[in-house]
This record gives C-alpha cells, sequence and structure tokens, in this order.
C-alpha cells in the first residue's frame, strides 16, 4: 500500500519533471527539472528491488553527465531568444508533434495493457537477491557472462573521451599548425 | 505490490515526452536531454521486465545503456561545442549544412 502511494508520486513528479524539460524555455532550467527526473527514476529503481542501478542512476546520470549539460549550458552562454524563435520553420510543426505524441502514448498504453508478458522466469527472486545483495549479483553477472561486452564498453569509453577531446580541441590545433 | 503495467506505462508516458521534445524544440542542448530522457524511459522498462522475469540481465543491460548515454554525452557536447565555434549557434533550424 505504501509502496503504491510512493509509486504514484513518484511517477507524478517524473511525468511533471519530464514535461517541464520539453517545455521550459530556459536550458538550465530544462537540465534542472532534468535531474529531478533522474532522481525520482531511482526512487523507482529501488521500489523494484534495482539498488545497484538506482546508485548509478543518482552518480552518473544526475552526478556526471548532468554536470557535462550544465557546464556546456554555462560555456556556450546562450541567451533564449536567441535559440527558440517564436515561428516554426516546417508548417505547424508543433502541434502536429504533439498530436503525434499523443497517439504514440494512446498506442503504448493499448499495448501495454492488452500484452500478456511472458517469458522463461529466472532464479533471481527479489528474496534470492537479498540474500547475496543486489551489487555482488551485478558485479559477478559482469565478471563472468558479460564479461566481454564490458571490456567492449571500456574500449567505447576511451575512444568516447578521445573524440571528445578531438573535437572540442580543433581550434587550438589549428592555431598550432598556422 | 504495484503492477508491473503501471510501470510500462509510465515508461511509455516517458518516452513519449521525450519524442515529443525531440520534435518541437530547436535547442541543440535540450534535444540532446530529450534524449537523454528517452534513454532513462527505455532503463525504466529493462529493469521492470529484469524485475518480472526474476533476472538479472535486464539490470546489467542498463548498466550498458548508461555507459552508452555517458560516451554519447560527451562525444554530442563536444560536437555542439564544435558547432557553435564555427556557426555562433545551437539553434537546429540553422544547422544546415548537409541538408540537400
Amino acid at each position: 500500500m505504501l509502496a503504491g502511494l510512493l509509486f504514484i508520486i513518484m511517477g507524478l513528479i517524473t511525468i511533471v519533471c519530464a514535461l517541464c524539460v520539453v517545455f521550459q524555455k530556459n536550458p538550465v532550467y530544462s537540465a534542472i527539472f532534468l535531474i529531478q527526473t533522474m532522481v525520482s527514476l531511482a526512487v523507482l529503481y529501488v521500489l523494484l528491488h534495482a539498488q545497484f542501478i538506482a546508485a548509478i542512476q543518482v552518480m552518473v546520470y544526475a552526478g556526471a553527465i548532468m554536470v557535462l549539460f550544465v557546464f556546456v549550458i554555462m560555456l556556450l552562454n546562450l541567451n533564449k531568444t536567441d535559440v527558440e524563435g517564436d515561428y516554426d520553420k516546417l508548417l505547424f510543426q508543433k502541434p502536429s508533434a504533439i498530436i503525434l505524441g499523443f497517439i504514440l502514448v494512446v498506442m503504448i498504453g493499448v499495448v501495454t495493457l492488452n500484452t500478456v508478458f511472458q517469458g522463461t522466469q529466472g532464479e533471481y527472486t527479489p528474496e534470492s537477491i537479498s540474500q547475496i545483495g543486489n551489487t555482488q549479483l551485478v558485479g559477478k553477472m559482469l565478471f563472468t557472462k558479460y564479461v566481454f561486452p564490458f571490456e567492449i564498453a571500456s574500449v567505447l569509453l576511451f575512444a568516447a573521451v578521445l573524440g571528445a577531446i578531438i573535437l572540442a580541441k580543433k581550434q587550438i590545433i589549428k592555431e598550432k599548425e598556422v | 505490490m504495484i503492477p508491473l503495467t503501471w510501470y510500462l506505462i509510465l515508461s511509455g508516458m516517458l518516452f513519449t515526452i521525450g519524442a515529443v521534445g525531440v520534435l518541437i524544440r530547436r535547442n541543440a542542448i535540450v534535444i540532446f536531454m530529450c534524449i537523454e530522457l528517452m534513454l532513462n524511459a527505455v532503463n525504466l522498462a529493462f529493469v521492470t521486465f529484469a524485475r518480472q522475469l526474476n533476472s538479472m540481465d535486464g539490470q546489467i543491460f542498463v548498466f550498458f545503456i548508461m555507459t552508452v548515454a555517458a560516451a554519447e554525452a560527451a562525444v554530442g557536447l563536444a560536437i555542439i561545442i564544435a558547432i557553435y565555434r564555427n556557426k555562433a549557434t545551437v539553434n537546429v533550424d540553422n544547422i544546415n549544412l548537409m541538408k540537400w
């Protein structure tokens, strides 16, 4: 009962904050509301017995990635009237996008409510997970069954860091060549 | 016990809000944030199914999605900075160099 109440409250906060991300004019406000969305999603992960995912949601998403976003917003120093024009370059872009989004959400709702989700049940019930520990299980899976994707992920992050540095440093390299 | 369908509907709503945001906003940074919103919606669906099927694989997938999202954010924001250096705008309507 308490979990249901918590779900409704956090779900409402998530939806309202997500709407604010889209409809706020100032990108800084959008970023702040996105942080709130991610934190309330972390609460929902705890309700789903995924404590480790909730922790890295707060640390990686709300911490690292959003700091990067806020940093870039600060770096570019945009004045809001400059970016968001009032006119639609494509005819009726905003109304038609909202209508299409409404159709999409209705379709997702109908499909979700009418489908019986079945699949082979795994061995990790919440009781067995709480005996071993969620983080321990994630670690065990990462270093046994998913060890190859794990290594690929490290290479991907390395490539991303290199790519980001190269892209952002372009100007300086040019000056050196001259 | 909360019905897991609720979580899936919440995830669908979040994904739709993100998709609508990509369609109606012009600021490249806000479009980027909406993409993060859609990734988060997918993460929620993954965790929900992992819970429903008593499996850990969904949670591992969320871990990898977060890795990809971090890489994507780093590279994407660097691209936005590079575009801003060249064109002094992040309005996607004005960034149409490769449009035929």
